[in-house]
């Protein structure tokens, strides 16, 4: 009886799980799917889900008329350049908050999220303005600057609560085996946060990937990253739906094939240190 | 050579004061243990010791060299730890090598004196497994495995048995002294469990309170407790205090006696009072007695006792083992050698 109810209750949240997770999926995979319309079809009502004319003209059309890969790349270098700054920052900034903190560590770490907090369009003005005058409008150094900056906060609230996890007892222990702070870092302390590191790198990539507010607002074409390019195709002239979801699911396949070969280890840093 | 003395040694965490003046001398190649209750600052003490923590003020001579500004790695000191505090993502071989691959060590060196280790703690087959493929007993043997490759002047433990099961306990007791008295390395060793630190120590060192109360070999402590403090905590079920009228005789404002050292006598004489409660284990039977104004006393007869719960029963110290306090609570020795003297 016992193990009839366990089962009942295995299938049934089994199926919520399911059930929910399709439901979180569904915006992308209709994404997905309107890519492979015509753009008849997507303005089809009531639309079509499966039984339509699948075609591929639509990613043709969309390398052709806008260069995939240029806006590619940048979004690679302007992501990964803007993560792995962001944390060698913030390693040696968690670091100390952890494990030598002051008085004022809490305070730090509470004024750093609050900026988090302002809506960027409040310091859009003054921003564009130093950029044009420092000429980084429309520059990949530009980007990588404001997102490491925009991203950083986060970066080293992550870091921190990963580093907090790690038993203040086996840094001790190293030093008492002779390791100065540096080999201790490196010995001790990144070994064991490969989970958190990892997963702080990865987030930080897909935050900096998917930014648009800034990538939009500060470049045009030689810096521009997939961002810019998706929006692209919201013109005057009219939405372009199937050509649009083309160019959305051409731009975050990279992430998405990142974010599932990744997935245990973002899972895993994510809960480091929920369960002992 | 590890000779160890601490000359004023303080330490306060802001207002706080942990340590009010450490003075002591560890002798080289003893085996020292720090007692005392919770928050006595025996651990603090020890990291002190070690340069874990910055001191106050005072000196730390370790072979009459001041090492209050010199960091921990070169002090020439190993830790074992109570979490034991192994690198879990290196091997055995990797945990216990990790000191000597720091100090710069030639690798056959180091693979030498890592396989001699754990020879010694009997590790050799698990030199290629990580910490969390081994049990509690092992892990912490290759934490002493850690310690010991060094070759330090001394070692220091914190509570490192604490996380054990009682018979693993006893075991690593004895795999520890065995080990120290091997190696005639000095070792400062620390523990709440006051049998540990009687069963392990050549000199024990009773704290409270941040100050040392008494330092002397474990019968030393036993026989001769310098104040109501030490009498109390050294000692397995607790020594009896009795204040009052039934102190007077004795020349004391409190006496103290040790619950083996009270007799059951025949029904009306000594003090009186009736078993609450009587643990009978073979080899010993415990009787916790309420014996009216005297207050509970505890009896502890080597043998088996016929009596149970609510049984009147009469007891009375034996003479020559009355411990007699002053008002402060200091010794004032023993009531017979008081009355031989």
């Amino acid at each position: 009886m016992a193990r009839m109810v366990t089962n009942r209750r295995v299938v049934v949240s089994t199926t919520a799980a399911w059930c929910f997770g399709f439901l979180i999926f569904f915006p992308i995979l209709w994404m997905i799917l309107t890519s492979f319309k015509t753009e008849l079809d997507a303005f089809a009502t009531p639309p079509s889900f499966l039984f339509f004319h699948w075609t591929t003209e639509n990613y043709a059309t969309v390398q052709e008329r806008s260069d995939y890969f240029h806006h590619a790349i940048n979004s690679i270098i302007i992501a990964g350049g803007s993560t792995l700054i962001a944390m060698l920052i913030a390693v040696p900034a968690a670091w100390s908050m952890a494990f030598a903190p002051t008085k004022r560590t809490k305070d730090i770490l509470l004024w750093m999220l609050s900026t988090k907090m302002m809506p960027p369009v409040g310091v859009l003005v003054p921003i564009y303005l130093i950029y044009r005058d420092f000429g980084l409008l429309d520059s990949r150094a530009g980007l990588v600057f404001i997102l490491c900056l925009g991203n950083l906060p986060i970066v080293i609230w992550m870091l921190f609560t990963y580093f907090k996890e790690i038993p203040k007892d086996i840094l001790e222990a190293a030093r008492m085996d002779g390791a100065t702070v540096g080999r201790e870092l490196i010995y001790v302390l990144a070994p064991m946060a490969v989970p958190g590191l990892a997963s702080t790198m990865l987030l930080n990539f897909i935050l900096a990937w998917n930014e648009a507010f800034w990538t939009l607002n500060l470049s045009t074409l030689q810096a521009a990253p997939l961002t810019v390019f998706i929006a692209s195709y919201s013109s005057p002239e009219g939405l372009f739906w199937a050509k649009l979801s083309a160019a959305s699911t051409l731009a975050i396949a990279p992430i998405l094939v990142l974010g599932w070969f990744s997935q245990r280890q973002l899972v895993r840093g994510l809960t480091f240190g929920a369960v002992k | 050579m590890g000779r160890i003395s601490l000359q004023g040694v303080r330490k306060s965490f802001g207002p706080v004061d942990i340590i009010k003046g450490a003075d002591l001398d560890i002798e080289d190649g003893s085996f020292v243990v720090f007692v005392g209750p919770s928050g006595c600052g025996k651990t603090t003490l020890l990291r002190l010791i070690a340069g874990l923590e910055d001191v106050t003020g005072g000196k730390i001579l370790i072979d009459g060299q001041n090492v209050v500004d010199v960091p921990p790695a070169k002090r020439g000191l190993s830790m074992v730890f109570q979490s034991y505090a192994l690198y879990p993502h290196m091997s055995v071989r990797g945990n216990i090598a990790f000191g000597l691959k720091m100090a710069g060590l030639p690798r056959e060196e180091i693979d030498r004196k890592v396989d001699a280790a754990a020879a010694t703690l009997n590790l050799t087959a698990y030199l290629d497994r990580k910490p969390r493929e081994l049990s509690g007993g092992q892990r912490q043997r290759v934490a002493i495995g850690r310690a010991i490759v060094r070759e330090p002047k001394a070692f220091l433990f914190d509570e490192p048995l604490s996380n054990l099961d009682a018979a693993l306990r006893v075991q690593m007791r004895l795999e520890v002294t065995r080990l120290q008295k091997q190696l005639a390395t000095t070792a400062i060793y620390v523990t709440h469990d006051q049998v540990e630190a009687m069963t392990m120590a050549d000199k024990i060192v009773v704290l409270n309170a941040g100050n040392i109360e008494q330092y002397g070999s474990p019968l030393e402590l036993y026989e001769r407790p310098a104040n109501i403090f030490v009498a109390g905590f050294i000692g397995s079920p607790k020594m009896n205090f009795v204040a009052g009228d039934a102190a007077r005789p004795y020349g004391a404002a409190t006496i103290g006696v040790r619950p083996e050292h009270l007799r059951i006598d025949g029904e009306g004489q000594g003090w009186s009072g009736t078993v609450t409660v009587a643990e009978h284990l073979g080899s010993d039977t415990f009787l916790y007695v309420d014996a009216g104004k005297i207050g509970t006393l505890t009896v502890r007869y080597v043998g088996e006792l016929d009596l149970k719960a609510g049984d009147p029963v009469s007891l009375s110290p034996d003479p020559s083992r009355v411990h007699c306090f002053a008002d402060d609570g200091t010794s004032i020795g023993t009531w017979r050698s008081e009355r031989l003297s």
